[in-house]
């Protein structure tokens, strides 16, 4: 008798664990922001522009193999490269006095963000962009 | 027994409620609304804290949550090569130039002017607070009308002063200080996190989600339900 009380207790006890648990839950799942999965693989691109910003013209060469590492996990992955990123590796080859590859990568930018065209024409006009040339090569 | 039961069940709804508490007072979203911005400016942040590393990390690190709000964000690395080769290093001086100016050059919808107000570690007797506070208003370039402000604080003594409701709060302050004991750069890495707190959507009184957010056209999230 004693001991199937102490079995009923025993079960209570468990059920009222388990219900401050789903409550704990509960509040964790409610509260958080929802997690839909990130727009971009961003990858070390923010510390890539803090590491810019703090020394302007430091070894491109490092973070052009980076980025480039991640333009292709980003292809890989079927992910989006976020927004600037094509840009600011246009601005390392510029850098490298590779100005072909910073204007095809500015206008790469203008394609997946079309919200940077008027910025991204100031800078190749600025880099005396040939006239349009058709996408032959 | 069954009191048991029950009081569980009261104290598990009290908890499942509590952490929701609704923020004091809602923002007023309709100029935001009716703007639209789909480009954000984000100008070189004003730095009250000593640290002179202070405004390159809040700026590089401002691109993240607005992108993943659903804007497009303007690359900071050449926006500041832009500035600098135009004479302008000083933020205070850009953050004062005129906004048809910038909306003629850069295109952008709306600016982003930012202000640190704190940004790194105090050593304290026993412990060492880390911590990196920053404001925000969005203002619209097309027609300089604010369309959004607020500020965020993100520090590692927040087991004692979360104000966002406590379980959470500290979960997140465990998770927080783990971060810091394996960084060298303490700072940085609060800065990454106030500035999601700041501009990451959707957030109680925050930005709006943008026009690349799935999110975007929702009803502002100001209060909880």
């Amino acid at each position: 008798m004693e001991s199937e009380r102490d079995a009923t207790v025993n079960l209570l006890r468990r059920a009222a664990w388990r219900l401050l648990g789903a409550a704990l839950a509960t509040l964790l799942v409610s509260c958080a922001q929802p997690s839909s999965a990130p727009l971009y693989l961003w990858e070390n691109f923010p510390r890539q522009q803090y590491d810019t910003l703090l020394l302007p013209g430091l070894s491109p060469e490092q973070q052009i193999g980076a980025i480039q590492a991640h333009i292709e996990k980003a292809r890989g992955l079927g992910a989006s490269l976020p927004p600037g990123l094509r840009a600011h590796l246009g601005m390392l080859y510029l850098g490298m006095g590779n100005a072909e590859e910073a204007r095809q990568l500015w206008h790469a930018e203008k394609l997946a963000f079309p919200e940077s065209t008027r910025y991204m024409d100031q800078l190749l006009k600025r880099l005396g962009e040939p006239a349009k040339k058709a996408a032959s090569t | 027994m069954k009191r048991l039961l029950i009081k569980a069940a009261g104290v598990a709804l009290a908890i499942a409620f509590a952490g929701c508490a609704t923020p004091p007072t809602a923002f007023d979203y309709s100029a935001f609304i009716q703007a639209k911005p789909a480009s954000l400016l984000v100008l070189p942040p004003l730095n009250d804290s000593p640290d002179v590393k202070a405004p390159f990390s809040v700026w590089a690190q401002a691109t993240r949550p607005l992108a993943e709000a659903g804007y497009y964000v303007l690359p900071v690395t050449l926006v500041a090569e832009t500035f600098r080769q135009n004479g302008m290093d000083v933020a205070a001086d850009i953050q004062d130039l005129p906004m048809p100016k910038l909306r003629e050059f850069f295109g952008a919808d709306a600016a982003v002017y930012l202000r640190i107000k704190e940004y790194g570690t105090r050593f304290v007797v026993f412990n060492s607070d880390t911590r990196v506070e920053v404001e925000a208003r969005i203002v619209d370039l097309r027609s300089g009308q604010l369309l959004w402000q607020g500020k965020a604080v993100a520090s590692s003594s927040e087991q004692q002063q979360q104000s966002q409701g406590g379980l959470v709060g500290a979960l997140l302050a465990a998770v927080v200080t783990q971060i810091i004991n394996t960084s060298t750069d303490a700072a940085y890495r609060y800065a990454d996190i106030a500035n999601q707190r700041l501009l990451g959507a959707p957030r109680p009184n925050g930005v709006l989600p943008g026009p690349r957010s799935p999110l975007f056209g929702k009803p502002p999230n100001t209060a909880a339900r």
